[in-house]
């Protein structure tokens, strides 16, 4: 049987020589990212921003007007409605109801549910759910904290598997992936709640997964190839592990593309998060992270001895010397 | 490398029969577990998004503790000081700034008061030993107590402890199945139930305190004094919403007749006049007795029922009621005077909890998620075993055998350890299924090369293996921090992400590269091949 091969044998990209551009593309789309987080926000989710949330299944596709007036009429607050998974089902995000305590916030829930099942008989409610602002606070807390936690841990990991360079390279790609994903849900507006948290977790640690995988296989080109240019031995590593990259890539993919297709409305957004986050990585695993190893001049010393296990023929030594008689 | 002791292969096998076996019942419908008995199934749960339920975070106002300690020292204090002979005179008590204070008429007595305060501020807490309160004297005559933090944070405990208690007794009480309810943090407990059908009922209920006290009504009080919510002395003001008086406001005497505390029982009844839902009350021996008491020397005066400082109803007191048994009326529905009834004999909350936090799924859309969930699954799994198959032959079989065994293994464990499914579990389950065959990309991307280099089968695949595990180990672990910090940092459903990828990390590694180097190393030996198609 002819096995499939998606990279051929042998190749030899030269992926460093397109890093000036990389890197200006990299740091203007970064920086857009950046802007446009911070010009249009995210569209955070009640876990974050407290309020409730109320998932309306229908019999028929409503009229979205409809469902506004009588919303608003329950004078609650701004109510913003989102088509949520198919036409059946709406999304009704009301705020923080005032006086605060529990029961004006059941009250509303209960009135939203009561008016809409009188005004579009057959309608029921799929789920709901209120966050007080005191909690919101924490989770937002708490999922900060553990984003930079993660990053933190993984960088130091790597300076004390590898060297401080890979540590560096490997925390400025995180911090890339992390950057774009944000720009990506600043765009879109898809809502950012605690589940997209840990999409982003994952992207972390799968994006880690791909550049400790190329750094291991500079490390080990390093050891073998002292005298070779950096450049040569990050392309080198590039393209020895591209095979690799590509049939995990697609695996995960393929594994991704059934659960966005097949999966169930509630968790699309967390799916469309982790695709994204999976190409952002790859790239930044090539592009970030590698090629910035040249830059903060991580080079093999061939001053330093090379490893040995065993005694090899030939090999120079060096040992204490024995002292004179 | 070709040498792989055979007690090896025996005890991968072993473990690889017992985790699936793990499995079998999660897999199985729950009717037919349910026959199997006493024979131990262990089951995978399924979180409320996917079995549909509530969520409900309550938190309870750590100041409620604090003042309501303060106010039970306060009675402590003057029952003590008129305790024993002498009697000792104190002037107006306070409780303000979170302490209490007072002044001794005779401040000769300075001693005598700091020995019997003593024996009520607590001996020691914790492991230092501390005090709960301290007691200072101010001026000479003025004393001071001051609650310390080792006695607060003692009290909080216990109260949050008693709470979770009464919150069990209480969902015990209604009925429904496999409730989870575990305290979390310092005041906050979290009440699970998959399948209510009612979560307002269950919000209802717990939202009540229960404090339950019978006060006389003050019928001193002028209407102006109510408007105003001037009290007379020994008197205050409560909310009576029902009042037939038309002003939803009564006084009443400050001192209580009688508490919850002496209830044995409470039950939801009609009443033979009105045929109106009422709650049966009867007391222990004690309570009846001081019950009996009271309404003997107050017959023809109206004496308050008080819930939650609030008067539900205010009756006048016909003829001493004697026996122990009392009824509550107000304006109650059947559910809210069962509630009632629940409330009270699961006993009164030692602190008043609020929901902070909520979320309810239907069990419709529980139901589709489980069904999108699998389907998923099953669709991933396919796609990858076949794309694995075409790409390495052989030992692409290898891999997907790897990648089914990890699957079973995942619920395996999962049931073993009392996990539970959330829907982004699910999504961490079919994203480990993605990555579980990385591990074997890259063994097998490795023999490529090595073969590429001209090395021979089995050198290639002994290198393979050797070289790709370190890249392996450092790849997972970084995976693995990762996973770690969700799960101690996560809540709901981060948690229930993190659980699954951290067991899918460590089984993948298991199966992907002891399981598949163990059947490669069998087949190498069997068939001797001079060259492999890789």
């Amino acid at each position: 049987m002819k096995l499939l091969k998606l990279v051929p044998d042998h190749t030899n990209i030269d992926f460093v020589r397109l890093r000036g551009w990389a890197f200006g593309l990299t740091l203007l789309l970064s920086v857009l990212a950046i802007g446009v987080t911070f010009a249009k926000g995210l569209n955070f989710g009640v876990d974050f921003e407290g309020g409730l949330m109320i998932e309306e299944r229908f019999a028929s596709p409503p009229d979205l007007d409809r469902v506004r007036a009588v919303v608003d009429a329950q004078n609650l607050g701004e109510a913003s409605l989102q088509q949520f998974g198919d036409e059946r089902t709406l999304t009704i995000r009301l705020p923080i109801q005032q006086g605060a305590d529990e029961g004006a916030t059941n009250a509303a829930v209960k009135k939203v549910e009561t008016a809409l099942s009188q005004a579009f008989p057959g309608a029921t409610f799929n789920r709901y759910s209120t966050i007080s602002g005191k909690v919101s606070g924490e989770l937002i807390r708490n999922g900060v904290l553990a984003v930079v936690l993660a990053v933190l841990g993984i960088g130091l990991f790597a300076i004390v598997r590898f060297e401080w360079q890979f540590g560096v390279s490997t925390v400025a790609a995180i911090v890339h992936d992390l950057t774009m994903t944000l720009g990506f849900f600043a765009v879109t507006q898809f809502e950012f709640d605690l589940n997209i948290v840990a999409a982003v977790l994952t992207i972390i640690g799968y994006s880690i997964n791909d550049k400790i995988v190329i750094d291991d296989r500079i490390r080990e080109n390093m050891r073998r190839y002292r005298k070779m240019e950096m450049r040569e031995i990050v392309n080198l590593s590039v393209n020895e592990t591209l095979p690799r990259t590509v049939m995990t890539s697609v695996t995960i993919l393929l594994a991704l593309g059934a659960l966005l297709f097949l999966g169930g409305h509630v968790l699309r957004g967390f799916t469309a998060a982790m695709i994204l986050g999976i190409i952002v990585g790859t790239y930044s695993s090539i592009y970030v992270s590698s090629s910035l190893l040249i830059s903060l001049g991580l080079r093999a010393d061939p001053s330093i001895e090379k490893p040995v296990r065993g005694t090899i023929d030939n090999a120079e030594r060096i040992a204490p010397r024995e002292p004179r008689a | 490398m070709l040498d792989f002791p055979r007690w090896k292969v025996i005890s991968i096998w072993l473990v690889i029969a017992v985790l699936c076996a793990l499995a079998i019942p999660s897999l199985l419908p729950q009717r037919i577990t349910d026959s199997w008995g006493a024979f131990p199934h262990p089951r995978v749960n399924l979180g409320l998004d996917l079995a549909g339920g509530s969520y409900l975070l309550l938190e309870a106002d750590v100041n409620d503790v604090a003042t309501g300690r303060i106010e039970a020292m306060r009675e402590q204090v003057q029952t003590e000081m008129r305790r024993q002979d002498p009697r000792i005179e104190i002037g107006d008590i306070s409780t303000r700034d979170n302490r209490l204070s007072f002044l001794l008429r005779d401040p000769t007595q300075v001693d005598a008061a700091r020995e019997r305060l003593t024996t009520i501020a607590g001996t020691g807490v914790g492991m230092t030993g501390q005090r709960e309160w301290d007691i200072q004297v101010v001026d000479g005559s003025r004393m001071v107590l001051t609650p310390t933090q080792a006695g607060l944070t003692q009290a909080i405990d216990t109260a949050m402890g008693d709470a979770t208690e009464v919150v069990r007794r209480r969902i015990d009480e209604l009925g429904t199945r496999e409730p989870t309810i575990i305290r979390q943090g310092s005041n906050r407990i979290v009440v699970q139930v998959p399948g209510l059908d009612n979560p307002q009922a269950l919000k209802d209920l717990l939202g009540k305190t229960a404090k339950l006290e019978f006060k006389l009504v003050d019928e001193t009080a002028t209407a102006q004094q109510l408007a105003s919510k001037q009290a007379p002395v020994g008197s205050q003001v409560l909310a009576y919403p029902t009042n037939p008086a038309g002003i939803p406001l009564i006084a009443v005497k400050r001192s209580v007749i009688l508490s919850g505390d002496q209830l044995t029982d409470a039950r939801q009844e009609f009443s033979q006049q009105t045929n109106e839902p009422q709650v049966a009350i009867t007391f222990d021996s004690q309570g009846g007795r001081k019950f009996a008491q009271v309404t003997r020397e107050n017959v023809n005066k109206p004496f308050a029922i008080i819930l939650d400082n609030q008067v539900i109803s205010a009756p006048n007191i016909n003829e001493p009621i004697l026996g122990g048994r009392a009824q509550i009326s107000g304006s109650f529905t059947v559910e809210s005077a069962n509630a009632l009834a629940i409330a009270l004999r699961s006993g009164k909350l030692p602190v008043a909890l609020k929901v902070i936090e909520e979320s309810t799924v239907g069990p419709d859309l529980g139901a589709e998620s489980i069904r999108a969930g699998i389907l998923a699954s099953a669709v991933a799994v396919a796609l990858v075993v076949a794309f694995m198959l075409v790409t390495y032959g052989r030992f692409g079989v290898y891999a997907n055998l790897a990648v089914v065994i990890n699957v079973f293994v995942i619920v395996g464990v999962l049931a073993l350890i009392g996990g539970t499914l959330t829907l982004p579990g699910i999504a961490g389950f079919v994203l480990t299924i993605g990555t579980a065959v990385d591990a074997n990309v890259l063994i097998n991307e490795r023999i490529r090369e090595e073969r590429r280099r001209g090395r021979s089968v089995s050198q290639s695949i002994e290198l393979g293996y050797s070289e790709a595990s370190r890249t392996i180990f450092e790849a997972n672990m970084t995976h693995a921090i990762s996973g770690i910090i969700m799960f101690l940092l996560g809540s709901g459903p981060v948690k229930g992400f993190a659980v699954v990828l951290l067991i899918g990390i460590a089984t993948s590694v298991f199966t992907a590269v002891l399981f598949t180097r163990m059947l490669t190393v069998q087949w190498l030996r069997r068939t001797k091949p001079k060259t492999i198609n890789i």
